[in-house]
């Protein structure tokens, strides 16, 4: 019996599992309140504590650049690393599973569609933001640091769905999860600060995450006079292995996951 | 014959730190191709756990499974392409999607090229008379429209099996018939196509399947086509009788002479018993029983025999007190 290819089915399922996410993005419009102009809120805020010390006018930088970074954080904890625990309470989670597409299909569609929905949030951060507090960037830097930013949004992505199948695996409610991952790492990736001002140890430890040491390649690029935690270099090498590091771990988990959870009735099975 | 489903001692066993409890207990099924094939019993039967694993969703604790002629334990891959599933009460998808594309949404996972895809949701959508609702958003369905919209994500791909698990569960009477009949329309235009059903509405199975397996406590107790199954209450006299609510009453029913069985539930206030008189003689003693329980007698009714009459002579009480139990 033929069926189309396990290629066709991998990249249809990518741009179909997308697809709800850009139809969320352009449909609901209250979003565009809730997602952008509400985070937009804490950026703003920081803006105003740095002022009310008289820092530099590199500090109002960090703090906008955190904030666009800060969004794809957000959604790779909220939209994916938690989205396995949703889909398995509606029922989706079956159906993708007993289909002939793969998890790693519907976890890059939804990679993808969150991707487009948080870069919409960050680039009205960073324009308004910046208009609004008149900070400037390095236009020499503009074009490398658009490049580590795509392969830090990769990284990402790639953890958020070792995430997706990890957080499967706990079972309990997981947004208590999510909760507990958010303000740390708002710490230790140093959104609103270098994180250089860490130190060697913690930075080291906040650098497991792909956004700490691509915000801090970032803001070498376009802040001039950044202290740097370390060298660019070595900055954009960490985060290629960390791409391939976490799109292996995610793989194993994957399959894994897939394996135990036939065994298992509770890993993917909606209670009824 | 040719064989569509075919299990042999399939058992399965769910564990906890606390407890086993044992799901399915050595099921032993044949299906032929082309069948309508309900699986009937009451909940925590067991249906939903079979259906399961048929879909290649959980791993028997022992036992074999064949669907479409491919080992559901090490040929998942390939079988996931041949079959779907359609549960009742679903609630999968997205929301904020219209109906249509969450349709095309489900076909792609399959690999299905886009138009084609959408030419079939439009078919049937039409079939189904969601057409004007092709477009409202999926959170905007009532439940019947849901369902009919579910059924048409398991039919957009064209399986030779469909899993339906109790796909008409809370529907209103319209909806359900909606959703029976296109059953059989679909399985008309093909005569290889496959259906099994899960169902604890007897009416249902009797009206939609070719054959029935009455499951309970994850065993198969009786197996057969609807007829068949009824002929083994049919030497007995089926009765029902509606009495006001009362003390209990049903062991001294089962205890009068000439009482093969009986069961009883609950409507609108009022018992409902069904008796299997071995002879309309017994129906005296009956009443000598009923009187003395100064219960009011609504009425008595004399009809045919039912698969619920089976199953109550097979397990020995109906399938509301076997839930209870």
């Amino acid at each position: 019996m033929s069926h189309p290819s396990a290629l066709r089915i991998f990249l249809k399922t990518i741009v179909a599992r997308s697809y709800p996410r850009f139809v969320a993005a352009n449909r609901n419009r209250t979003w565009l309140i809730t997602e952008t102009l509400l985070p937009l809120i804490g950026t703003i805020a920081m803006i105003y504590v740095y002022r009310a010390l008289h820092a530099p006018s590199r500090y109002l930088g960090f703090v906008v650049l955190g904030g666009v970074l800060l969004a794809f954080w957000q959604n790779v904890i909220w939209a994916m690393a938690t989205q396995f625990f949703w889909d398995r309470s509606g029922g989706n989670l079956e159906l993708f599973v007993m289909s002939p597409t793969s998890l790693s299909a519907i976890l890059l569609g939804m990679a993808l569609g969150g991707a487009y929905v948080s870069l919409t949030r960050s680039v009205a951060v960073l324009l308004i933001a910046s208009i609004l507090f008149g900070v400037s960037y390095s236009v020499a830097g503009l074009l490398p640091a658009i490049g580590i930013f795509v392969l830090t949004i990769s990284a990402l992505y790639c953890l958020g769905m070792l995430l997706a199948s990890l957080f499967l695996f706990y079972q309990r409610e997981v947004w208590h999860l999510a909760d507990a991952m958010q303000e740390p790492i708002y710490f230790l990736s140093g959104f609103y600060f270098p994180v250089r001002t860490l130190g060697a140890f913690v930075g080291g430890i906040g650098s497991l995450v792909p956004l700490t040491l691509g915000l801090d390649a970032i803001r070498q690029l376009v802040l001039p006079g950044t202290p740097a935690f370390i060298s660019l270099g070595w900055e954009v090498l960490a985060i290629v292995v960390q791409v391939a590091v976490y799109a292996f771990l995610s793989q194993v988990s994957l399959r894994f996951l897939e394996r135990r959870a036939r065994q298992d009735a509770r890993l993917i099975l909606r209670s009824t | 014959m040719d064989i569509a489903v075919e299990t042999r001692a399939l058992r399965r066993v769910y564990r906890s730190r606390s407890q086993e409890v044992v799901a399915l207990d050595g099921i032993d099924l044949r299906v032929a191709r082309g069948q309508r094939y309900g699986v009937l019993g009451p909940n925590g039967a067991g249906k939903t756990t079979l259906i399961k694993i048929l879909v290649t969703l959980l791993l028997p604790s022992s036992g074999e499974a064949f669907v479409d002629g491919l080992d559901v334990i090490h040929q998942f891959r390939e079988l996931r392409h041949r079959i779907a599933m359609v549960s009742g009460g679903e609630n999968v998808g997205f929301g904020m999607l219209k109906v249509k594309e969450q349709l095309w949404m489900f076909s792609q996972f399959y690999g299905m090229p886009s138009k084609p895809a959408k030419r079939r949701i439009e078919e049937l959508l039409e079939r189904l008379g969601l057409s004007e609702a092709a477009d409202r958003h999926v959170s905007a369905l009532s439940s019947g429209m849901r369902q009919k919209m579910n059924l048409i994500r398991g039919l957009i791909t064209n399986p030779r099996i469909l899993f339906l698990d109790e796909p008409t569960v809370a529907l209103d009477v319209g909806a359900a018939r909606d959703v029976r009949d296109e059953v059989r329309r679909w399985m008309a235009e093909d005569q290889t196509r496959t259906v099994i059903l899960t169902t604890h509405y007897m009416m249902e199975a009797d009206e939609l399947c070719d054959r029935v397996a009455i499951i309970n406590r994850g065993r198969v107790v009786a197996e057969g086509t609807p007829a068949e199954l009824k002929q083994q209450v049919q030497q007995n006299a089926i009765v029902d009788l509606q009495l006001s609510p009362g003390s209990r009453l049903l062991d001294a029913l089962r205890g009068v002479d000439g009482v093969a069985a009986a069961s009883v539930s609950e409507q609108d206030g009022i018992d409902r018993f069904s008796l299997q008189l071995s002879s309309d003689a017994a129906l005296g003693g009956v009443m000598r029983v009923v009187e003395a329980s100064g219960r009011e007698i609504r009425g008595v009714q004399k009809r045919e025999p039912t698969l619920e009459d089976a199953f109550v002579k097979l397990v020995g009480r109906g399938m509301a007190e076997e839930e209870q139990a």
